[in-house]
Parts: structure tokens; sequence; C-alpha cells
């Protein structure tokens, strides 16, 4: 805290209004932010706070209001004049080139030439290490992108913003693809960042990272400020009762399981991935009636594989699969979906939605040839509107239009598309893969309480988490995967973030006495 | 949005129509005249228009055909291909094949239709079977189809002696409307009294353009209203979320090539029962296939705007064919007009961001006068 200079307000945003159409996403909003401070945005799912930081990027035009940028009135129509400000964004999907090694990344659009003309790379390439270990970004310059993992390649986009001579950094849902470890490592990296002078603006709606590294938070809802506070002074439940509107419970309430007959057998299946690798190797798991089965593991170590294999969307190569006691290897999608699995996929916007298709015809992916949404392969449009009407409001899908195409939604909003579809297939099987990706916490309570009382009606759920608390908070039993394998299944009751942190890196592995 | 489309589209073609002008000018030739004459040369003469709507019905289909298959995330490069042999084996039956009026062009246009779904279809099959891009199957069966129908039209009993052309379809099969009246002596006594029939039915008059519209309207309430096409567009979109809501993407892409393969290929057929009679021996492909492209273009993949976009399209063509005798302009002035009215639709991001630096002056000046 001792870095922030009060005498400087580096951005000051006052009166922001941004209007879409007759839909306010920014309403009157003013923001400050000092220097050396990390300053977090906090908010629901289209509370309009990414709007607000895309005004000050220059990608939207306020509608009206005024920015000032060290103490200077500026006029951001467009990214450009916001990099000659110093402010860099780093945006929610990264921006790079996969083919591309870091350095080449880095210099895009800028690149360092000698007096020919010629791309002066080693020039670049110190130019780049230079920059990284001043910051303690520490990458390996010559890696393609493609090789290196999610929070590599995050360092790779700060770094990209640092070399434009960006003093104010924003990061939009700088955790959402992080892993637990690599979530310490960037608040650690913003930390760092700030003690050197530099200024912070993080995107977010996770509480706990905001208790752990930011200064001061301003809250938004419905695109209105509700408050700047400092973070110091308030606690989780406060800053999301103040997101929310109301009060949220973070415990999952759940009573003790009634773990019945088992209901999904798979039996040592192997599944390869795209390059025809081995990614699944043997893999075996019972999941019973009335529980919550919990797959926690760092993203990449066979668990999207597996749950393309279960739900017949990829080829399982060897072993069987059992859905209540029926084989279901290599059936049809379509025909293990009729078996009784349901699945929220991982990839919304890639599996999920088909996002040119319109809230209302989303919902009915799976049923458009079934009765009421069709009849004798003619679509019944009214009682299609009526099923998505219904759902959009049991599910709080904002706007409440469901003849909105599914792109223009914020992203929670096509999650709760997903799940409402999911959900009211009432299916035996609840394959939940990140199910609250990207959910703001009182998206997460509804989603959580879902599962939950699902299970309690005695069907099963498997949960495909990377979030480990998720994973813990939810599940009865919880099995770690490591490089496609169980390593250990241990009950939920047991459970400490240690352990199975310990697992999930591998700790277990070659252990005999297991 | 849709209006926005709309008004996007008027002022490409209006646009295109001030380039073409220049064009014109620079060539050395009144612009306001050579429009003069071509708007002459569509609407001053009932026979005109009778062309225009001739000379465009096998437009509007391959439009259909091009915009369908772009709907459901497929490029029909191959319509002219389809269009070739739908007209091919139209005409085999047509000449073959005996059979009482009303029946016999129902058959000739169906085996026109069979025709062009295998023809789409094995683009189809070769993309969902071993992957291959549609874009360079359809383009390498447009020449197979090409020659494949002169190779046809040389077969000995298929051939019309010393024509470049086989045997014509016979009476029995043609679609033209009152044919044989026309000629008769009832007939011509009653247009010699009615100029405005008269010429409006001087030339080769068909149902073609009544089958365009109910494709149109048929091809817009599959893909609107029916759980195939629901399926079709799913794909188009999104194969990924289509596969994992249970649709069969092999079947789906086989499917969609086969219907727009269909539609060119009775589009073929309809040429080919109601205007030429026959099917000629081609040294290169005619362009009804590929002025399709333009269609859907214009039409913006829209079934239905494809009726009036092929209007448009056929209007400009026909009308600027009267520009070389009355003028001695040359085609390819029209050509370019033609060629930039698709560019500008092409590219409606330019329109828009011309739109918004309007807009955003526009608020300066707003903000100015405060």
């Amino acid at each position: 805290m001792n870095t922030i200079d009060y005498n400087t307000k580096v951005i000051e945003m006052k009166n922001i209004t941004k209007k879409f159409g007759d839909f306010v996403a920014n309403d009157n909003i003013d923001l400050v932010v000092h220097k050396g401070e990390i300053h977090a945005l906090l908010g629901e799912n289209g509370a309009g706070k990414t709007t607000l930081m895309n005004v000050l990027y220059g990608l939207y035009q306020p509608t009206s209001g005024e920015i000032f940028i060290n103490g200077k009135k500026v006029e951001v129509t467009n990214p450009n004049v916001a990099i000659e400000n110093g402010i860099g964004m780093v945006h929610q999907h990264f921006m790079l080139v996969d083919n591309f090694t870091v350095v080449e990344n880095i210099i895009l659009g800028m690149e360092t030439t000698n007096k020919f003309g010629v791309l002066d790379i080693k020039k670049a390439r110190e130019e780049v290490e230079e920059l990284s270990n001043r910051y303690g970004l520490y990458v390996d310059p010559d890696a393609k992108i493609e090789d290196i993992s999610v929070g590599m390649q995050q360092r790779v986009e700060i770094l990209k913003a640092l070399y434009r001579g960006a003093d104010i950094l924003i990061l939009d849902e700088p955790t959402a693809v992080l892993t637990p470890q690599e979530i310490e490592e960037i608040i650690e990296i913003m930390k760092n960042l700030t003690k050197q002078g530099k200024t912070i603006i993080i995107i977010t709606h996770k509480l706990k990272e905001i208790k752990q590294s930011a200064d001061y938070c301003t809250i938004i809802r419905r695109g209105k400020k509700i408050d700047t506070v400092k973070v110091e002074d308030v606690t989780e439940e406060d800053l999301a009762s103040m997101m929310v509107g109301r009060e949220i419970s973070f415990k999952v309430d759940k009573k003790e399981a009634e773990i019945g007959d088992v209901i999904l057998e798979i039996h040592n299946i192997t599944v390869k991935d795209n390059r025809d690798l081995e990614v699944v190797k043997n893999f075996s798991l019972k999941l019973h009636k009335g529980e919550i089965l919990g797959i926690a593991g760092v993203d990449g170590n066979g668990q999207s594989e597996l749950v393309e294999a279960l739900t017949g969307l990829r080829k399982v190569e060897a072993g069987r699969v059992l859905l209540q006691g029926k084989d279901i290897t290599n059936l049809s999608p379509k025909e293990i979906m009729e078996s009784g699995m349901s699945h929220i996929p991982e990839d919304r916007q890639k599996r999920g939605l088909v996002l040119d298709f319109t809230v209302a015809e989303n919902m009915i992916l799976e049923n458009y040839h079934k009765e009421p949404f069709s009849t004798k392969g003619r679509l019944n449009h009214k009682s299609i509107s009526q099923f998505a009407q219904e759902l959009i409001e049991k599910f709080d899908v904002r706007p409440r239009n469901e003849n909105q195409i599914a792109a223009a939604l914020s992203g929670g909003n096509q999650q709760k598309v997903i799940l409402a579809r999911e959900i009211t297939n009432d299916p035996e099987v609840l394959l939940a893969v990140q199910p609250t990706r990207g959910l703001d916490v009182g998206a997460i309570e509804f989603v959580h309480k879902y599962l939950v009382e699902q299970r309690d009606k005695g069907k099963a759920v498997l949960l495909v988490s990377f979030e480990l608390d998720e994973v813990m908070d939810l599940s009865d039993r919880i099995a770690v995967i490591y490089d496609g394998q169980i390593v250990d299944i241990i009950d939920g009751k047991d459970a400490d973030e240690k352990t199975i942190g310990f697992l999930m890196a591998g700790g277990g592995v070659g252990d005999e006495r297991k | 949005m849709k209006g926005n489309k709309f008004v996007i589209t008027l002022i490409s073609i209006l646009l295109g129509l001030i380039i073409g002008g220049i064009a014109l000018s620079i060539t050395g030739f009144n612009p306001i005249e050579a429009y003069k004459t071509m708007f002459k040369g569509v609407f001053s003469n009932p026979r005109y228009i009778s062309w225009t709507i001739i000379r465009s019905t096998p437009l509007i289909l391959t439009g259909i055909s091009v915009s369908f298959a772009f709907k459901t995330g497929l490029f029909n490069i191959g319509a002219e291909g389809q269009y070739i042999v739908g007209s091919l084996v139209a005409t085999m039956v047509g000449y073959f094949f005996h059979l009482p009026p009303i029946i016999h062009p129902i058959v000739a246009i169906l085996a026109g239709i069979l025709a062009g779904a295998i023809w789409g279809g094995i683009a189809g099959y070769l993309k969902s079977k071993f992957g291959i891009n549609e874009v360079i199957t359809t383009i390498m069966l447009n020449w197979t189809a090409l020659y494949f129908s002169n190779f046809m039209v040389f077969w000995e009993p298929f051939k019309r002696p010393n024509r470049d052309a086989s045997e014509r379809i016979l009476d029995s099969a043609s679609i033209q409307i009152l044919e044989k009246w026309k000629t008769s002596d009832a007939g011509r006594a009653f247009l010699a009294n009615n100029n405005f029939l008269k010429e409006f039915l001087n030339p080769p008059v068909n149902f073609g353009i009544i089958i365009a519209i109910l494709v149109a309207i048929l091809i817009w309430y599959l893909l609107k209203h029916t759980t195939l096409g629901y399926q079709l567009r799913a794909v188009g979109f999104n194969k990924d979320a289509a596969e994992y809501g249970g649709i069969d993407i092999k079947r789906n892409t086989i499917l969609a090539m086969m219907i727009a393969g269909a539609i060119s290929g009775l589009s073929g057929a309809t040429q080919v029962l109601g205007v030429s009679k026959e099917t000629a021996i081609l040294a290169t492909m005619e362009g009804y296939g590929f002025d399709g492209m333009a269609v859907a273009l214009i039409a913006n993949s829209n079934p239905l705007a494809c009726i009036p976009a092929a209007l448009l399209f056929g209007g400009l063509k026909y009308g600027g064919s009267k520009l070389q005798p009355t003028m001695g302009a040359p085609i390819e002035v029209i050509n370019i007009t033609i060629g930039v009215i698709i560019m500008f639709i092409a590219m409606p991001k330019l329109i828009d961001i011309i739109a918004s630096v309007r807009r955003r002056k526009r608020g300066v000046e707003v903000e100015d006068s405060k």
C-alpha cells in the first residue's frame, strides 16, 4: 500500500455514460485511480465493467463524460490514443500469434529494425529479456506461443503492453483461465509491477483475489457505480452483497449425501487427443446415484478428452463405459444423451452455443426434433419462444429477450443459457465441466445450489473443474486426475487444499502404497 | 438491423452505378445517355421486360443454390457444373423419352434436379468422408461437368447433324407458355389486336419464373421453419456445437450439398425446357452458376432476396447489352458497373466506416454548436 501516490491521479473518468441503443451499459460512472495502486473493478456479468474499460482503452466512445489521464483531458478515440497515453490492456482472450515466438509476439507492430530497415531480432530479444527481468515476468523468449502454458501466455500479453510503454495496465479477468499456482504467481507479478510505479486495474468477480491483491475496489451494479472502497476495510461478504445487491452465502448448503447404486461405470478407457497421443490412460471410475464426484486436476491432464469420450464426441480407443448398465461406449452424442446423460461443455462458445442462433434457438439445440418444439419436421416457433421465455425468466438471463443473438450476450449469460438447457433435460448423469467459469457470485451460488439439488434428487453429477475451491465445496468425493489417470480418490469431508494440490501436481504418482 | 442491410445494399448499387458512370465517361460515353439507353433497353417495350425475366430466371435459381449452401456453411462454387449436368440430363430426357405433355416436362425437370443433386452430393460426400474442401471439389466438378456434357452431345444418337448442339427436346417436354397458340391463327388474330401481350409473349416466356419463385419460398420456409433447416443452419454456423447437440454433421453436409446441387440442376433444366431447347457444345462455361454467386452476394444469402437480386443482375446484363448496338459502348463497361456493385456489397464494412465517420463528424459539430 505504501507504493500508492495519492497526489497523482493517473486516471480520472468523470460521469461516463455509454448507451447501446436503449440499453445503458454505463450510467454516469466516476472512477479515480491513483498511481501505484491495484484497483479492482467488481461487478456481476454484464454489469458494465468491461464496457467501462473499453471506453478507457478507446474501443468504445462514451455517449457522454470525460476522461483525464495523468491530469490531462484526453479524447480516447481509438486504442492507439490509449497506448500513446501509457495505457495497456490485456484482454480475457489473448491476442497472440500461435506459431510466432514470444519475442516475435511482443514486438509485433513495433518491430525493432536496424538502419537498413531489417528486423533486428537480437536487439529486440535483449530488450524483452531486460523487461522481463525488471518486472519478474519470466518467459522463454524463443518459445513458440503454442508450446507454452496459458499462464506464460498471459505474461507475454503483459510484456507486450509494457513493451509499448504502458504505465497503466488493464487486466480483464486475469485469473479466469489460470491454475491455482498460476493465480498466486500473477498476483505476485501485479504487486511487483506496482512497486515499480505501474498502476493496475483488474476487472474481476473473484472476491478472494480482490482481497489478496487489490488496494481499492470499485463496485458496479447494472451499469451504475455503487461505491469505491478500501479493500482492507471490507470483507468478502461485504463486497459480494454490494455487487449483487443482496446477501450472499458462500458456503454451499448441503446435507449428508445419500449415496446409491453405481450409475456410470468407466472401465479402463483410453482416449487420444488431437495429436494422436494417449492422454487418458486406462482410466477407471465409478459414479454413484446421489453423489457429486469432483475431478480435480490442472488443466491439460486429460479432462477435456475424458469428457468428450464420455459424451460421444471423441472415440474411446479401448475400454468400456456403462450408463445404467447399458454399454454406451462410442455411441453417438444423441444416443448417449437419450440414455440419460447431459453435458455442460467446457468451452461454451465452441461447443455449447451456436453463437449466430438466437437464445431461443439455442435453448432447443438438443430437443429441436421433439414435441412440442416441432411436429412432423416443422418448427413450432410459438412453443419454442414460450419455452425460451420461461427459461430466461427462471435462470435470470439478461437481457430478457429470447430473440437476441447468443453472440450478443455476456459470457455469464451465455453460460446461463447452456445451464438452463442442460438442467431442463433433467438427466440421470450430469457432466458439468467448469460450470461456473466466468460467472459472478450470484450466479455461482445458483449453479451450486442446483448441482446439490440434482444430487439430492438421487441423480449423479460428475463435476470437472480447474478451480479447486469449487471442487472442494461441492464434491462428496474428489478424484484427482494427473496425466490421464486417477491418482487418488478422497472423501470430500477429509479433503484439504494442500493434499489435493500436492496430488494435482503429480505428487502421488509412483507412490506404491496407493 | 435488417433495414440497415437493405439500405447498405441500395447505397452499394448506387455507388456502383456512379463509378460505372465514371468508367463510361472516361471511355468517352455520356453516362446519363448510357443509363437511359439501358433503362429503355429493359423497360421501353414489354418484350424487353419478358426477356429480362427470362434471362434472370436461371440466376434466381443458381443464386438460391449458392445462398442455401452458404447458410449451411458451405461454399458452393459448383453451381455452374450442377447447372450443366441438370441441363444435359433434362435435354436427354426431353429428347429420348416419349411421354405425354405435362408429365414429360415434370419427368425431365425431376431428372435435372436429380443430376444436380448427385453432382453436388459428390462434393458433399467427399467433404464429409475425407474432409476435402468443397471449394476445390466443386471447382473441379465444374470442368468435369463441362467436358462430360460436350462428350455426351457428340454422341451420335444425340447430336444434331451439322450443328454443334444436341437434338432439340420434343414439344411435349417444353415448359413455354402458350407456345403453340402464339403461332396458331387464332393466337395471331388475338395478338394482332393486343399489342402489349403480343410483345410480351414474343420471347420464349416460360414457367421457369414461377418455378423459381416457388423454390425461393420453399427454401426460405425450409431454412426458417423446419427441423431440417434448423439442423442445416446449426451445422453451418457452428459444427462443433451442432455435433454436441446430437446433430449428424456428415449426413447434413452431404444433404446440404445435394439440395444446393438440386436447385442448380433445376436451373439448368428450366433453361433447356423453357428457352434453349437444346444443349450446345460449350467452349467455356456460360456463367449462370458464377453469376449465381454474385446474386447470392447481393441477396445477402436470403433465398427470397435472390429474386430481386437476380432481376437486377439480369436487367443490368440485358440492358447493358443494348449499349453496344446503340452507342457503340463496350459490354465491358457494363461488366465494370456490375463488378463495382458487387464489390461494394462485399464490403459493407467500408460503408459502415464511412457512415460512422460522418456520424462522428456530425457529433463534433453538435458539440461545437453548444
